[in-house]
């Protein structure tokens, strides 16, 4: 596992296709694939579909007609309502509150994350020392474990340093629980540049960090792009260590939008309950849709966590 | 200082010894430390507050005579199987139907994927609505007209844990698609040319040849399918919070109810160890198979 | 200990990495502004021991001088060496000046200066036009010639190469290997040569050490290494078409194979005398005597050919001797066919003996 380049899933979407080839265009082979495909797309679409329908809907229109009919009367009330007046127990100023909140969770969080492990992902690199192999082993099987075991004793953790509640809190566990997989990534792909490089370095005088700073960052942009993408759709998801580590007035969006959604006052309003979704949803959305074929290498590199 | 005397070995490489001082707190405080922690700690009658007043296996029995516990584990265990087969039938077939020199792939992948970009909680309250029994899919099909229509999953208790199982393969059948296909752009296109001279069916060239040939990559997608599993727990509190009832309880969220809610910390370490148990015993016949055949091999 | 004549001293030089031992108690001095170049097989430990030189591997034991000073635990910037890569190891974002320089700014080193070194390596060199490009725009030649650049602004008295033109087509190999010891000849400095191709270990060295399983099997001239190899794995290593071997034994100075009779009058044993025993004897393909001069050979035998290979400026034949295939090479214009009786004659100056059983030579 520790060997797992993310490198080799490219293969995913920079290869060409190794299949057969149809021959023909409309063979009964080829109409039983495309409509296959399409089928399945359907389904994935579906929800996306539903959640963008519903919210731009008025709520007499949900009661009468059914979730797939396109609206009749398109409003944006119910997104303007998730936006800034949606309740949360006796909070009413909507999810604009949680947004903010995993806005300051995120920054802090993918930065340190980041400067954390590249710097861990270099040592393990280039300077192993005796024992460096064996706490990164055990960071990498650290991932595999349960979050559940380590929950409590973080609890205490953040307590001992004033911590427990805050956003900086938050910041930390981010830090801890992206560790593993930040530094795998960053330790496979300083691997992967030529030794010679940094040997030439080094008979050039550069120590530590001048080669960490004026060598190999300058060549390791896309990794590192790779990573933000990685942090951010992963922090920006988190609901459970937002909904342990924080307190409802630094609760993350995701942990926001679950209380607005499965609240159990009021009467449902599907549409700003749909609206409040997307909007969550949003942020990794255009994160996935613009970063395309790097988002396949972050989540490839991810997916080793599970 | 003297170029003739070996340095003391302490202070070599001194930078990255400070630079990795995060890393090996990580490691060693909190990922072993703290699962340490928590293990020993299950045997205790901690409540509120964690007290070394060791009880035995009491955490340990009361578990598993809970039966909310027995609820958690059943569903895991549906939940598990179903999705590990779909996810893996669903990843290759759909990776194979990519394979196949199709147009729109890209488009096609990015539809397949997009889902696992959102949070569990955006998938949860999606498919929640969706589900909806008076307005999601069981109202629609009875508004045509076919009144004794009946799909509800999440308000029945018996089939509760599909209706989660629908949106959790919806969100991860993606990745795994991902991952096979860049499985079978590994096989060597030479592979596929001696299958059409030896005139083998498709069919029978990929369950044959290929994938036999992409035995790693299924090992890989398992582990991946697997430890998802284990921490299910986000879907479920966003989609039917457990319910009805107590019906789409899974483990992650028992402990995490004993140990934030019902001030019972014990239960909750026992629980938790419980769940660190499984992920060795899958871990450990996957590690050693990766690893030590490797140095016989 | 005088270290007043030596560039770089090795000694009891052990390198383990955990079990494996990959340098044992080796010790080497190169000579002031000696081309020594490290030839074997890959493995062998030639790299590795380059790298322990550089100060970029931590050896176990031993100690290594360069000019007279104890450099064992300094670090590679400050052992006053400079170090040419087989991969080039050119900083990508850099330009070549950039590349240039870099080591001189990590050193602090006076700006007009820096651009006083820069110039002249690149005069040297003839890499001024490329000074403002990056190296992802240079040819292969051209990254070499700036790897070798940022060796000689260093200003120091070593020069480390490791399987320097190991990436470059052969011509061009040909043409860097010519203008390498034009370098050595115009800056005298000690350069220290790492490779696994014979023929730029002979045209460069001025002497070679062969390495095999971290231990030097013999550290000689060029002449004496392919003229009169110390062990069986040097004689064999050295040369191409590789040496012929035959296993026979040596009694009262004459060598015999089967019916095949050595007379090894003329030939220069080691302790002064022959010893008798299992020996082997090794003759180079070029050394087998065809054609007119075969009647001035100390013998004189007869051999059919088994396989013509034509090769152009040669011809090599595979012909059976006293039971043993052997490889005699020709001229090119030799008109030779498979089946042919071709008469041969061995010189046994120019043949090699070596105990069978300790493969040391004789």
């Amino acid at each position: 596992m520790a060997d797992t380049t993310p490198m080799s899933f490219d293969a995913a979407v920079l290869t060409e296709p190794r299949g057969p080839k149809p021959r023909r265009r409309l063979s009964r082979r080829n109409i039983f694939l495309y409509g296959t495909l399409l089928l399945v797309s359907v389904y994935y679409l579906l929800p996306l579909y539903v959640m963008v329908v519903t919210s731009l809907k008025g709520m007499p229109e949900i009661r009468m007609g059914n979730i797939f009919s396109p609206p009749v009367e398109i409003t944006f009330e119910p997104w303007v309502r998730a936006w800034s007046e949606a309740c949360t127990g006796i909070n009413c100023d909507g999810l604009s509150r949680g947004f903010g909140n995993s806005v300051r969770i995120l920054i802090p969080s993918v930065a340190l994350s980041i400067t954390i492990a590249s710097i861990n992902g270099y040592a393990l690199a280039n300077w192993r020392f005796k024992g460096s192999e064996v706490f990164f082993t055990i960071l990498i099987f650290g991932a595999f474990i349960p979050y559940q075991t380590m929950l409590y004793p973080i609890v205490i953790l953040l307590r001992e340093l004033g911590l427990m509640g805050s956003i900086g809190g938050l910041v930390l566990v981010h830090t801890i629980f992206g560790m593993p997989i930040l530094t795998l990534l960053f330790r496979n792909y300083f691997t992967s540049i030529p030794e010679e490089l940094f040997k030439a370095a080094r008979v050039d005088g550069a120590g530590f960090w001048g080669i960490y700073f004026r060598i190999m960052l300058p060549m390791s942009l896309p990794i590192f792009v790779v990573a933000m993408i990685l942090q951010v759709t992963g922090i920006w998801n988190d609901f459970l260590f937002g909904v342990i580590y924080t307190k409802p007035a630094t609760y993350p969006m995701t942990v926001q939008l679950n209380n607005i959604v499965n609240s159990t006052q009021g009467v449902k309003e599907y549409n700003v309950n749909m609206a409040a979704t997307l909007l969550t949803g949003l942020v990794p959305l255009v994160i996935y849709f613009i970063s395309g074929k790097l988002f396949v290498r972050g989540i490839a590199a991810g997916a080793v966590k599970g | 200082m003297d170029s003739s005397k070996r340095p003391n070995r302490l202070f070599r490489n001194l930078s990255a010894k400070i630079a990795s001082i995060p890393m090996i707190l990580t490691a060693v405080v909190v990922f072993l430390g703290g699962t340490a922690w928590t293990v020993i700690y299950s045997f205790t009658g901690s409540r509120l507050l964690p007290k070394l007043k060791f009880v035995g296996f009491d955490q340990y029995e009361r578990l598993w005579s809970s039966r909310r516990w027995m609820i958690s584990i059943e569903n895991l265990a549906v939940y598990g199987i179903c999705s590990l087969i779909l996810t893996l039938l669903l990843g290759f077939t759909l990776a194979a139907l990519l394979d196949r020199k199709i147009r729109f792939e890209n488009t096609f992948r990015t539809i397949f994927l997009y889902p696992f970009a959102l949070s569990f909680v955006v998938t949860g309250l999606a498919w929640q609505w969706i589900l909806n029994p008076d307005f999601g899919i069981q109202g629609v099909v009875r508004g045509w007209g076919w009144e004794s229509f009946s799909f509800d999953p999440l308000n029945n208790p018996d089939i509760v844990i599909y209706g989660i199982l629908i949106a959790g393969l919806w969100q991860g059948t993606g990745l795994v698609m991902v991952i096979m296909l860049a499985g079978l752009r590994g096989i060597d296109e030479d592979i596929w040319k001696a299958t059409r001279v030896d005139g083998i069916g498709l069919f029978k060239t990929y369950t044959r040849v290929v994938v036999p040939m992409m035995r790693p990559v299924f090992v890989t997608a398992l582990v991946i399918i697997a430890s998802g599993i284990i921490k299910l727990y986000d879907l479920v509190v966003a989609q039917t919070n457990g319910g009805p009832g107590i019906a789409s309880e899974v483990p992650a969220k028992y402990v995490i109810n004993y140990m934030f809610r019902a001030q019972n910390l014990g239960q909750g370490f026992a629980a938790s160890t419980m769940m660190l148990v499984s992920v060795i015993i899958i871990l450990v016949p996957w590690a050693y198979l990766e690893f030590g055949g490797k140095k016989h091999g | 200990m005088n270290t007043s004549k030596y560039s770089v001293q090795i000694r009891d030089l052990d390198l383990h990495f955990g079990e494996i031992k990959v340098l044992q108690g080796l010790n080497l001095d190169v000579g002031e502004g000696e081309f020594l170049v490290l030839l074997g097989s890959s493995g062998c430990g030639k790299s590795t021991l380059l790298n322990c030189i550089a100060g970029l591997l931590e050896i176990t034991d031993g100690q290594i001088f360069i000019e007279g000073e104890n450099v064992t635990w300094k670090e590679p910037s400050e052992r006053g060496i400079g170090m040419v890569f087989q991969s080039y190891a050119l900083y990508p974002q850099m330009t070549v000046e950039g590349n240039l320089s870099f080591g001189l700014k990590n050193a602090r080193v006076a700006k007009d200066e820096i651009k006083r070194r820069v110039a002249r390596a690149a005069d040297v060199l003839q890499i001024e036009p490329l000074l403002k490009r990056k190296p992802g725009a240079l040819s292969g030649g051209q990254r070499q010639r700036v790897a070798i650049g940022r060796a000689l602004v260093r200003d120091v008295d070593v020069f480390l190469f490791d399987e320097p033109l190991s990436n470059l087509d052969a011509k061009l190999r040909a043409d860097l290997r010519v203008e390498l010891k034009r370098l050595h000849q115009q800056l005298k400095n000690t350069m220290i040569y790492v490779t696994h191709d014979q023929v730029e270990a002979m045209t460069l060295a001025d002497r070679i050490a062969i390495m095999k399983d971290g231990k030097i099997m013999q550290l000689g001239t060029p002449d004496e290494i392919y003229n009169r190899p110390q062990n069986r794995y040097v004689a064999d290593f050295i040369g191409s078409p590789s040496m012929n071997f035959l296993e026979g034994t040596l009694e009262n100075a004459e060598f015999s194979v089967g019916s095949l009779k050595l007379p090894m009058t003329g030939y220069n044993f080691l302790n002064g005398s022959a010893s008798n025993g299992d020996t082997t004897i090794g003759i180079r393909p070029e050394h087998v005597i065809t054609g007119e001069l075969v009647g001035r050979a100390s013998v004189q035998t007869s051999v059919r050919i088994n396989l013509v290979e034509p090769m152009g400026s040669d011809t090599l034949i595979y012909a059976d001797l006293a039971g043993n295939q052997i490889r005699i090479r020709m001229d090119g214009h030799a008109k030779v066919r498979t089946g042919d009786d071709l008469a041969i004659g061995i010189d046994a100056v120019r043949a090699s003996l070596f105990d069978k059983k300790t493969e040391i030579r004789l």
